[in-house]
């Protein structure tokens, strides 16, 4: 094992499997000779050349769409929007067209495209560029929307999307890309499915559903509750769509107490979508009504004050769980 | 206008408890409904309404206990009169306490902030206000048909949690693991140890809390200790021919209808049973001025469970077949295990065999288990030297151990149980007849 960046990571993974199929492109703004906003591309342009590493203009819809039409024709492309708030500009293409031809086409096309783009605020960029709109595309049935939050999760989760046949919208977050975890040897293959969560950290008294930087922010709070005798069971989510089920419904047969951490809004979003869920399948096992831990229902502050208070932190987590863990069960 | 009087539930009651008033004065009562819930000196039961009309007037409060045959409430038309000296009583217009609401219905926060502000939280009156209670929670009581409705919950606005119904769960057991012990009037005080004397380092206890069922053991069983002199027979029984025959019962049974198997403690049940019918002086319990001798016989069973002991009851055990009893002891054994005993299956014990055969145990001593007079503690069956016509042979025998309250039993008394006893299991073709 070593230890890499988020950033490096991706990097890797973008590298592996352009190495390993010649199919496989990338394209976006200032990917080339710049090496990429949040520099995940540096060195590729060098190493693949102009053919396979190619700047476009400013133009999401037409990044997207070519990238579709590469999909269609049989190539695998990667394209990088520089935030997902630009998105908005590609969203016909991504939610008329990408997600739309295998189900109109009798399932004959497949679109082996990836949209990768980082989501999330906190780094001042106001409130047009530091949205999470992840529930926007994980309502569309045909797209797939996967959030890791680990360089291990971010490298094996790239090359599963580059290998899907379905588009698959891979959400980073700009205060990621320097985090740094463990990910195997370059001479280890692995992917990561893109359909299944991960227990990141065990516990009986009450399940924490999260993902993407809120991850980390979870598993300190963990460790936080951990210091007052209780035990939470952190889920990553890791894909939000399709959402590993199961997964979170044996947890919460155990817990009986569910909070979902995630950055974006509280009301129509992967929150409560999630609960709904939960709901559905695990009513007769809730202890305690379902809590939200969710950014501030106002767009996104510039000032680094305001900024800070209306995103959720590791406090806000942690009074969430002390709501709904009785005391006495600490005890026991 | 017809008067509704406290039953007479059990033998031992002499005064019932209105827990809850299912029905409310001016509600509609048809003959056959649950008016209220009665809580005895054994168990909490439903009593039903023999008359069909209007519930009048609750002639006793929820909380207050009444005697056998007292009124407790009234029953008639809607427009009937009531008894002059009932008639414009202001109680009737008595308005329920209401519940008080506090926080916002989610944190544990504000509760413990109006507990400490000792704002006291009300139980709702029945029937007007739901009772809150989680998923979970409500499954659970269910599953063990416990009625949640008697909870105190310690969720936030006084939702029942999973927490809650265990605890009831857990108490329900304790509370039938040892029913009250009427014949003691004045219970002895158990002195309470206190902590031990010794400094102790961090690290080196763990305090377990105790559970409801524990404390209750310890109460119940502490009391039998301090309030009964025991003293102890013992007796060492021959069980080669009652091996010879519980094989040739098994033979049958596995081929019968029902299969079942016959364990050495069926049989001996059989046979405590049916010596008690023979000896009905050690069937009694002590009531201070009497004492109570029971015509019928019901033999309670001690069960070991990870969180404690319970004693469900094999009823009319000396009218039952072995294989009957075979049945019984597996049913009880398994709901027990599973939570799953009603009340009916532990109350009117009239003795108690503890059985630690399956241990290893040679032999031990059981404390009574109240308000009976008596129990057998039944060791191993272990292959034994002994000498039979000057020549020494091995033999299999087993130990008993009976604990008898000296107030009620005596010494030679005792002994002749444990000799029909023994006669019984060392030429078991009785057990049969």
């Amino acid at each position: 094992m070593r230890t890499l960046t988020y950033r490096d990571a991706l990097r890797e993974a973008i590298r592996e499997e352009m190495q390993r199929d010649e199919r496989v492109f990338i394209l976006g703004e200032d990917i080339a000779g710049y090496g990429g906003t949040y520099a995940v591309s540096k060195g590729l342009f060098e190493e693949f050349g102009e053919k396979r590493v190619r700047d476009t203009p400013l133009a999401e819809e037409v990044i997207t769409g070519a990238a579709i039409g590469a999909a269609l024709g049989g190539l695998r492309p990667i394209i990088e929007l520089m935030t997902i708030n630009f998105s908005l500009l590609a969203s016909d293409q991504i939610v008329n067209q990408a997600a739309k031809f295998r189900y109109m086409f009798g399932g004959q096309p497949e679109m082996p495209l990836v949209i990768r783009m980082p989501g999330g605020g906190g780094a001042q960029r106001g409130a047009q560029h530091s949205q999470s709109l992840e529930s926007w595309y994980a309502h569309i049935p045909g797209l797939k929307v996967v959030m890791p939050a680990t360089p291990y999760d971010a490298k094996g989760m790239l090359k599963a999307a580059v290998r899907d046949p379905d588009p698959v919208l891979f959400i980073e977050h700009e205060l990621l890309y320097n985090i740094k975890g463990e990910v195997p040897d370059e001479d280890v293959e692995y992917t990561v499915p893109l359909n299944r969560g991960e227990v990141k950290r065990q516990g009986q008294h009450v399940t924490i559903v999260t993902y993407s930087r809120m991850l980390h922010v979870t598993l300190q709070a963990a460790e936080d509750l951990a210091k007052e005798g209780i035990e939470a069971e952190v889920i990553d989510l890791r894909s939000i769509r399709p959402i590993d089920i199961d997964l979170l419904i044996d947890s919460v047969k155990k817990t009986n107490r569910v909070i979902i951490a995630q950055e974006g809004w509280k009301y129509y979003g992967t929150g409560q979508g999630l609960a709904a869920l939960i709901y559905e399948y695990a009513f007769d096992y809730m202890d305690a009504p379902i809590q939200h831990v969710t950014s501030a229902d106002v767009p996104m502050p510039y000032s680094k004050v305001l900024e800070r208070a209306a995103l959720p932190n590791k406090n806000d987590i942690v009074n969430a769980a002390k709501a709904i863990v009785p005391a006495a069960l600490v005890r026991a | 206008m017809k008067t509704v009087e406290m039953p007479k539930m059990g033998d031992t009651m002499e005064e019932g408890k209105i827990l809850r008033w299912i029905k409310q004065e001016g509600d509609q009562v048809k003959k056959g409904e649950s008016l209220a819930e009665v809580e005895t000196d054994k168990v909490n039961i439903e009593i039903e309404s023999f008359a069909s009309g209007v519930l009048r007037k609750i002639l006793v409060p929820e909380g207050k206990s009444a005697p056998i045959g007292a009124g407790i409430a009234l029953i008639g038309a809607a427009d009937e009169a009531l008894p002059a000296e009932l008639a414009g009583n202001g109680a009737a217009g008595k308005k329920p306490e209401t519940r008080v609401k506090e926080g916002n219905g989610i944190g544990y926060a504000a509760q413990n902030v109006a507990q400490q502000a000792s704002v006291q939280v009300a139980p709702a009156a029945p029937g007007q206000e739901r009772i809150f209670i989680s998923p979970i929670a409500r499954r659970v009581a269910e599953e063990h048909q416990l009625d949640y409705q008697q909870i105190q919950g310690t969720g936030p606005n006084g939702r029942i949690i999973k927490m809650d119904v265990e605890a009831a769960l857990a108490q329900r057991q304790a509370e039938v693991v040892a029913p009250a012990v009427r014949a003691v009037p004045s219970p002895v005080e158990i002195p309470v140890p206190g902590p031990a004397p010794v400094a102790v380092e961090a690290g080196e206890v763990v305090e377990i809390p105790l559970t409801t069922m524990r404390r209750t053991i310890a109460r119940r069983l502490g009391q039998s200790w301090l309030a009964s002199p025991h003293f102890y027979v013992t007796s060492v029984i021959d069980t080669g021919k009652l091996a010879d025959l519980r094989r040739q019962i098994n033979e049958y049974a596995e081929k019968d209808p029902a299969p079942v198997k016959v364990s050495f403690n069926d049989l001996i049940v059989k046979a405590i049973a049916l010596a008690l019918l023979r000896m009905p002086q050690v069937n009694v319990s002590f009531a201070e001025d009497k004492l109570i001798q029971k015509n019928r016989v019901h033999i309670g069973m001690a069960v070991a469970l990870e969180q404690g002991l319970i004693v469900p009851v094999i009823h009319d055990a000396d009218k039952r077949g072995i294989l009957d009893i075979a049945r019984e002891s597996h049913r009880l054994a398994e709901a027990a295990r599973t939570s799953k005993l009603h009340p009916e299956d532990l109350i009117g014990g009239t003795f108690t065999i503890s059985n630690l055969g399956m241990f290893d145990v040679d032999s031990f001593t059981a404390v009574i288990n109240p308000p009976e007079s008596a129990i057998l503690a039944v060791g191993s069956i272990t292959p034994t030297p002994v000498v039979v016509d000057g020549q020494v042979v091995v033999r299999d025998r087993m130990k008993v151990t009976l604990s008898s309250d000296h107030r009620a039993i005596d010494g030679a008394t005792a002994a002749r149980f444990l000799q029909e006893l023994k006669r019984l299991l060392e030429e078991p073709f009785g057990l049969l007849l």
